[in-house]
């Protein structure tokens, strides 16, 4: 029993001393001249269902759960943002290539057909962010138009 | 004494998994991956001595060496495969050209290293879906830097809106689909 109190104790400890560990908050107020949606002119409809499925991971601006001020749920989220912004930052768009533009769009399309993306890691928490057949095909639809357009 | 050796591994236990956390950024080691050089390498390499760009060369070799991997369904070796041809494209010098060309060949290598690095990592779905996407880069570069290779650009349509890629030979041996339709496609172009 003293073994478990003692153990009790130290995850406690650690608990409380990570809460001190500060994360780099992934926020911005300003929607940069690179924006995808601003460059594209997005439909309203589309550009909705990017941000709600898509944008907290794939641009500079997270809208925050309440528990991201927890750790080390916190560390988590930022590692999974870090991350999906590498392969894709929506905000910076237009800072891309064509070429780049180009297999971005290619990736996105076959992400969301083979429901690779949301990451279901994601959507088991922001159930909003499911997207529906009738979603996908809009979305796929409209990425097919700005390839086109390249 | 007992429970003073228990606390003292769970502190240590802590202790590794906060050291742990705190090293999340810590860089990820490229596993040097060094690949035996195969057949299509060597014959990319022959050429080697008057090329105008060796690495672009080497580049072509690589991407080669990655066709082959997934011809024969080989995830592993495709893995292999696409790391050294990112180490490939990090040494890729491009003073020799005007600049519209190191423009775009600046981008080509940006965008084949993302490709390059994918298929390093990735399933074999996946991994054929970014080599899809890498030939049409090595097809522009090779445009630019040229070749002392003749090399067949060959299409198969049977892969997504159709799949292209470069060999070194005139007979087909399909990488999108291995042995399920290893004779899909034809040559549409001779290059050099």
């Amino acid at each position: 029993m003293r073994i478990l109190k003692i153990i009790a104790l130290i995850l406690l400890v650690v608990f409380i001393g990570i809460q001190f560990m500060p994360t780099e908050r992934n926020q911005s107020d300003l929607v940069p001249k690179t924006d995808f949606l601003l460059v594209n002119n997005t439909p309203e409809n589309i550009g909705k269902l990017l941000q709600v499925s898509c944008y907290d991971c794939h641009s500079n601006d997270t809208a925050y759960p309440w528990y991201n001020r927890i750790q080390p749920i916190a560390w988590f989220l930022e590692d999974h943002i870090m991350e999906g912004k590498k392969e894709l930052n929506f905000s910076e768009w237009d800072a891309y290539s064509n070429r780049r533009k180009n297999s971005k769009l290619k990736s996105i399309m076959s992400q969301i057909r083979d429901d690779e993306m949301p990451l279901f890691s994601y959507t088991l928490f922001h159930r909003d962010a499911i997207l529906s057949d009738v979603e996908k095909q809009r979305i796929i639809e409209y990425m097919k138009n700005v390839q086109d357009s390249l | 004494m007992k429970n003073l050796r228990v606390t003292t591994t769970i502190l240590a236990m802590a202790f590794v998994g906060l050291t742990a956390m705190s090293c999340k950024d810590g860089q990820k080691e490229d596993s040097s991956a060094t690949m035996d050089s195969e057949v299509s390498q060597e014959q990319a390499s022959t050429s080697k001595s008057n090329a105008q760009n060796p690495e672009s060369q080497q580049v072509l070799a690589d991407y080669m060496v990655l066709k082959d991997a997934l011809v024969a369904t080989d995830g592993k070796a495709a893995a292999e495969a696409g790391k050294k041809l990112e180490s490939t494209l990090k040494s890729i010098k491009l003073d020799s050209y005007t600049s519209d060309q190191q423009k775009e060949l600046k981008e080509i290598v940006e965008s084949s290293t993302e490709h390059a690095e994918h298929i390093g990592r990735s399933d074999m779905a996946h991994q054929r879906e970014h080599f899809q996407m890498l030939t049409q880069d090595v097809t522009d570069m090779v445009a630019i830097t040229g070749t002392e290779n003749t090399l067949y650009q060959q299409f198969c349509p049977m892969y997504g809106e159709g799949g292209a890629w470069l060999s070194m030979e005139k007979e087909i041996r399909n990488p999108y689909f291995g042995s399920k339709m290893m004779k899909c496609g034809e040559v549409q172009k001779e290059i050099n």
